[in-house]
């Protein structure tokens, strides 16, 4: 189905944005001036943008410790989030989540989160909510090809099956799982799919470093699970990584010339300027626009969390309970 | 006033609280019991029957048996309450935290503090613990040490059905996360419970079971009997002890206890629980930190031993705090002038 031009240079800036609110930070890290840890999701782009494009605020997703890109493509605010990745007490989280617990629960992100495999099973209680309000609504789970070999994935799984919750295991495989290969970790023949079509799951495959592959995937997998009944499905996304595990990471264990090859080949931004403009459906000129304005939003919200108050000792004591 | 059960009180708690509010729902292995069987639906109705007819009355949305997969049922109790339910959530045996505890420890009781207090997390989590079924090292431990000691956590141990009853709806209605911890070994004990189908107990409020003016005995679950009785003995020699039943270990009611050692001078905890960093460990300190001046004797834990819980009848009995090792620490803080 042929996308409007303004679905167009949305689904564009969207991914723009997780470019380049990471490549900023990615810069930003090297000066000491961010603390923690932070993990990169550059190069995935069209996985987060292709599924988020499809949802309303009343469907939720739950994330990984990679979570800025789906954290974005849900509707996180970005200035909110540069705040809590600098540790601001306007952060989205108020300077107490960081970069790997980013939600914001009203707009249907129930999390980044830290500890891998961890999101699967609280989608299924996200999908089970969804199937006993008949809305329609649905739950995402994004797992890598690291969290697809957690224990919690597969119990997530069949509990879903069994449930018949109103789940969607979205799985990218970058190819690495931390420092290692998923040739080596997956021992289902490089294959991550055929594990939930093994639960029970009706299962798809595409390309992630293609929006448009990813999104008329998800237009078939969210058909199939907004009909109450229907239950859970899965699928797999092949895309890449372009930084390392983790901000600092040395990434010994790429092979030659690997960064650049998928920096020149498998760019989901390059990919989809190419397609539309071959096509005929947008103008250089559009998507250079958006790329300028876009870079001045990410240096604003820079400008502001760098100016954005700092929180306080007495900050550490709130919001644990409601009541206690 | 009505007579009933521990256990009852869980269940008639239960389905009240899930007709009083569509959002509350339950899940659990084998809460149901016989899903998928010759037998059929509610063939078993919870192994602890704290989920008898329940199924029958709410239906499979609400009432969802689960496969046994605790991590599955824990991460599904914090996606619901992120998602505007009330999950109850059963952990059949309290022991299982150790399958489960990511989705407790790093889910369900960060999330409100790591999203920055923009969300609640309304989950009540019940577990079944406590030894006295001579039910061995994997199936008898009592475990509130563990998570009392985690931050987001409320921790809750009813002694009577009474308790029960005002406690478990305070929890069902809390927007905190809530461990409810139910003694196995209690299920079976009976008592006067309120008919108010609004009756609740807040938490952090300890009941004095028995009132004197010479020691403060500190306990709560299958022990809190002892304590009890220990006290009841000690009457006909003119030795009056305070005995207080602490209901929640998080939030933890310090007023009560510092009040009662004040006058009595003296402190037994007695805790099923092993006694390194052990709520009986915690209690002696604080008390040591903020009562020092009125005490006439050394606080003292009375604990298990540092052991896993033993199998055998006699060992089991020689593991758990008895009604004689209380009374001997009673008679001990009691030697100090």
């Amino acid at each position: 189905m042929q996308l409007s031009r303004d679905a167009l240079l949305r689904a564009y800036r969207q991914m723009k944005v997780i470019r380049e609110f990471e490549e900023r930070l990615h810069v930003d890290i090297q000066t000491g001036e961010i603390a923690g840890f932070t993990h990169l999701y550059c190069g995935q782009e069209a996985v987060a943008v292709g599924v988020c494009e499809h949802l309303s605020v009343e469907d939720k997703i739950v994330s990984t410790h990679r979570g800025h890109g789906h954290c974005l493509a849900k509707g996180c605010d970005v200035n909110g989030m540069m705040k809590e990745i600098w540790g601001s007490r306007e952060g989205l989280c108020k300077g107490k989540g960081g970069s790997m617990h980013i939600a914001d629960v009203d707009k249907g992100m129930l999390g980044a989160n830290g500890i891998v495999g961890a999101g699967s099973p609280i989608a299924v209680g996200a999908g089970i909510a969804c199937k006993i309000d008949g809305k329609g609504h649905v739950a995402i789970t994004f797992s890598g090809d690291g969290a697809c070999n957690q224990g919690t994935t597969f119990e997530a799984m069949n509990m879903a099956v069994v449930t018949k919750a109103a789940t969607i295991f979205v799985f990218e495989n970058n190819h690495y799982s931390e420092h290692t290969g998923f040739e080596y970790a997956v021992g289902t023949q490089k294959d991550i799919a055929s594990r939930a079509e093994a639960f029970g799951m009706k299962v798809w495959r595409g390309d992630g470093t293609d929006f448009f592959s990813v999104f008329e995937t998800m237009r078939e997998v969210l058909e199939y699970v907004r009909v109450p009944g229907n239950g859970p499905a899965a699928v797999e996304f092949d895309t890449e990584r372009f930084f390392g595990h983790f901000e600092g990471d040395p990434q010994r264990y790429r092979g030659p010339g690997e960064l650049d090859r998928i920096r020149e080949f498998r760019d989901c931004l390059k990919n989809f300027r190419k397609s539309v403009t071959d096509a005929g459906l947008l103008e250089h000129a559009d998507l250079d626009a958006l790329d300028a304005e876009v870079l001045e939003a990410i240096e604003e919200s820079v400008r502001q969390a760098k100016a954005a108050d700092r929180p306080t000792a007495e900050d550490v004591l709130t919001d644990v309970y409601i009541s206690y | 006033m009505a007579k009933m059960m521990y256990r009852d009180a869980v269940v008639s708690t239960i389905a009240e609280e899930m007709e009083r509010d569509e959002n509350v729902v339950c899940l659990g292995e084998d809460i149901v019991g016989g899903m998928g069987t010759p037998g059929g639906p509610e063939a078993i109705g919870g192994i602890w029957s704290t989920s008898t007819g329940l199924f029958g009355k709410f239906g499979a949305d609400r009432v969802i048996d689960t496969p046994i997969s605790e991590s599955a049922i824990m991460g599904a109790a914090a996606g619901l309450a992120l998602s505007g339910k009330r999950p109850i959530a059963e952990l059949m045996f309290a022991d299982f935290i150790g399958v489960s505890l990511d989705q407790i420890w790093n889910q369900l009781a960060k999330f409100r503090y790591m999203f920055g207090g923009k969300t609640k997390c309304p989950a009540v989590i019940r577990m079944a613990y406590g030894a006295g079924y001579n039910a061995a090292a994997q199936h008898s431990q009592a475990v509130h040490q563990i998570l009392t000691g985690m931050p987001g956590l409320k921790v809750v141990m009813p002694t009577t059905p009474a308790d029960v009853k005002g406690l478990l709806r305070t929890a069902i209605r809390d927007d905190d996360p809530v461990i409810f911890l139910e003694h196995k070994a209690l299920y079976g004990v009976t008592g006067e419970v309120p008919d108010d189908k609004d009756f609740m107990i807040p938490f952090g409020h300890a009941r004095l079971s028995r009132a004197g003016q010479d020691v403060t005995i500190v306990s709560t679950g299958l022990l809190l009997g002892f304590c009890e009785a220990v006290a009841d003995k000690l009457v006909a020699e003119g030795i009056g002890c305070d005995v207080i039943d602490l209901r929640t270990t998080s939030p933890l009611d310090e007023e009560a206890i510092l009040d009662s050692v004040e006058v009595t001078g003296r402190l037994i905890v007695v805790d099923e629980a092993p006694p390194r960093c052990s709520l009986g460990a915690d209690i002696c300190a604080m008390v040591a930190e903020k009562a020092f001046a009125s005490l006439k004797a050394p606080p003292l834990s009375v604990n298990p031993p540092h052991t896993p819980v033993p199998f055998a009848r006699e060992l089991e009995s020689a593991y758990l705090p008895s009604v004689d090792k209380i009374e001997a620490a009673v008679r001990k803080v009691l030697s100090y002038r």
